[in-house]
């Protein structure tokens, strides 16, 4: 028996009815069934079992979200880098990797402290073992917000999202909105400057001695491509990288270019997409819909460009691989508590979600991105979807049989 | 003896256990409108309470006379003449804060509370209790009103009826004005904590 279990073991009775800590039952419970499995069974009836539960669920999913983390990592030392001219000179991939490491630390560790803790007050409070969602909530929570954004601002937005959106639901499982992205949408909205502009997603100073200082004034534009676009007034379009330089379709697609922390590499996101699918985690009807909605309505915005709505001279291509539509349609869309559940819903669902995305993304210059406003609208109404979907099968199966009296 | 207990909760039973706003949820529109500062909340409040009084005791006044019919229609004609009355004081008066307010003065005529009011209290009771009626209800109307214009202003625009509160070395520390608060979204939230602290303090609301 390994030391650790034997811990546990020890500790269990003060943690029993009548232990000195039982009101702290559900968190001996949760950290048990985290390090080790639960130790209940059924032990009635008959249980078609897979080995997939909710706990591996999340840990898949935190795989799968691995790569963007270790490129946005990079990608936010590579801006430090090139913000300040060094990438050439002072060229260093183990220095950029620490740097981005750095950076989202510490709000990783705000997220998962704040959205923890009130996860675990909460089960205290209601009796109730602590469940997992959490764990790909916190992870999810730094990859979207821009490199900039203050912690306590990510603290105070965590814990609004996990209260309103998810516990008042009655906790995992039950909420209507994508947790992660009513997070985002509460920064969004309640701190604007902070959450788009051009300054907010390259980070300037330097961190515990690793990085360089970048300096504004001299011709530096941290904007996003999509920032660009929303912008742009006049002339031909040509989007740039953070130093003046053009930039390709290909830098978007592998992700050197400034954006939200995680979601600037479609390449590391369709790797994650890749895990999610063969763990059998995602649907891959949803993210194939959500792109297919997104390249048609990328297509329709782009046959009609117009200067007034210069973001539809953006190909389908381009508006797929800028912004967070990619990370929107691979993560938040295919979360299975509030997508669509019948499979002729997650197509509407889905291609819906794309649909939008591209709409609020070109016709509102207000909103540089609208993939997080797409996928909260359709979390409002996957059930709806269904309901219509199941509505239907009701009739066509109540016609079959009529026909067939 | 057993009227003035009843006269007691007439006037304090719509402040907490029976409040308009949060227990019947009515008014919320004007709620959601005029509370992004504090000034124009208490404004608002006031009128409505004055409304809202001497529209009872107008309408308990003649409420035996009152054809049953048409006593919609005389309702609104009592609340409307009352409440143009206190929209020209208010733009005599207090111009800035009536512009702040536009429209929802006028819109007091359709406020849920006072054909509520008026239809379930004053058309079958005295002027007397009508009038502690009106007051207590108005007065349960702007208790809410101010209590989330309160929270909205401070969070949102760091100010109290237009005073700095939230100093500026806060600021300075890098503190921003939440600026979802000023939007409409969390006018509902503030109610919906408000009713979630009220219900867990009165059981006897838990549904």
């Amino acid at each position: 028996m390994n030391p650790l279990r034997r811990i546990f073991d020890k500790a269990r009775p003060l943690f029993e009815e009548g232990g000195r800590l039982s009101p702290l039952r559900s968190v001996y419970e949760g950290f048990d069934s985290f390090l080790f499995t639960p130790k209940t069974t059924s032990s009635s009836g008959v249980h078609m079992h897979d080995s997939i539960d909710s706990k591996r669920i999340m840990i898949t999913v935190v795989v799968a979200l691995l790569p963007c983390l270790l490129f946005g990592m990079y990608n936010t030392g590579y801006q430090n880098w090139l913000g300040a001219g060094a990438v050439a000179a002072e060229y260093s991939f183990w220095g950029m990797m620490l740097y981005g490491f750095l950076a989202v630390l510490p709000k990783l560790l705000t997220a998962y402290i704040v959205g923890l803790g009130i996860e675990f007050i909460s089960a205290q409070i209601k009796h109730e073992e602590i469940q997992e969602g959490f764990l790909v909530t916190g992870i999810l929570i730094p990859l979207v917000c821009p490199v900039n954004t203050p912690c306590w601002m990510i603290a105070v937005a965590t814990a609004f999202a996990v209260i309103f959106a998810k516990e008042v639901f009655g906790g995992t499982g039950y909420n209507i909105f994508n947790v992660a992205l009513v997070t985002r949408a509460f920064l969004f909205f309640a701190y604007p400057a902070q959450m788009s502009g051009d300054k907010v997603f390259v980070a300037t100073q330097p961190i515990m001695g690793v990085g360089l200082t970048v300096n504004f004034a001299d011709g530096f534009s941290g904007a996003t491509p999509l920032g660009q676009a929303a912008t742009h007034a006049g002339g031909e379009m040509t989007l740039t990288n953070i130093v003046g330089d053009p930039l390709s379709l290909w830098d978007a697609f592998v992700g050197l270019i400034p954006g939200s922390f995680g979601e600037t590499s479609t390449l590391c996101i369709l790797i994650g997409a890749a895990i999610l699918l063969i763990g059998g985690i995602a649907d891959w009807r949803i993210i194939l819909s959500v792109f297919v909605g997104g390249t048609v309505m990328g297509f329709v915005a782009h046959t009609f460009d117009s200067p007034s709505y210069p973001c539809s001279f953006l190909t389908p291509l381009e508006q797929l691989c800028y912004g967070g539509f990619a990370f929107a349609a691979v993560f938040m869309a295919t979360d299975p508590v509030t997508a669509a559940r019948t499979a002729a819903g997650k197509y509407v669902y889905g291609f819906m979600i794309g649909v939008i995305a591209i709409l609020i993304r070109t016709y509102n210059n207000g909103y540089p991105e609208g993939a997080m406003l797409a996928v909260l609208l359709m979390n409002a109404f996957a059930p709806l979807i269904d309901y219509c979907v199941i509505q239907g099968n009701k009739r066509r199966r109540r016609n079959r049989l009529i026909s067939k009296a | 003896m057993a009227e003035k207990v009843s006269l007691r909760s007439v006037l304090f039973n719509p402040l907490s256990r029976n409040n308009p706003v949060v227990v019947q949820v009515l008014g919320i529109c004007s709620v959601l409108a005029v509370t992004v500062k504090l000034a124009p909340a208490l404004v608002m409040g006031l009128s409505v309470i004055v409304v809202l009084a001497f529209s009872n005791v107008i309408i308990s006044l003649i409420r035996n006379t009152i054809p049953t019919n048409i006593r919609i229609i005389v309702q609104l004609v009592v609340v409307a003449a009352l409440v143009i009355i206190v929209d020209q004081l208010l733009q005599a008066y207090m111009y800035d804060v009536s512009k702040q307010l536009s429209v929802f003065i006028s819109l007091i005529i359709t406020n849920c509370i006072l054909m509520g009011r008026l239809e379930a209290f004053a058309m079958s009771n005295k002027p007397w209790p009508s009038m502690l009626d009106g007051i207590g209800n108005g007065a349960g109307y702007a208790i809410i009103l101010v209590i989330v214009a309160f929270f909205r202003e401070l969070l949102g625009s760091g100010t109290l009826l237009g005073y700095q509160v939230v100093p500026q070395w806060c600021y300075d520390h890098g503190y921003v004005n939440n600026g979802l608060m000023i939007l409409p979204p969390m006018a509902l939230i503030v109610v919906a904590c408000i009713i979630w602290v009220q219900r867990s303090r009165n059981k006897e609301l838990q549904e």
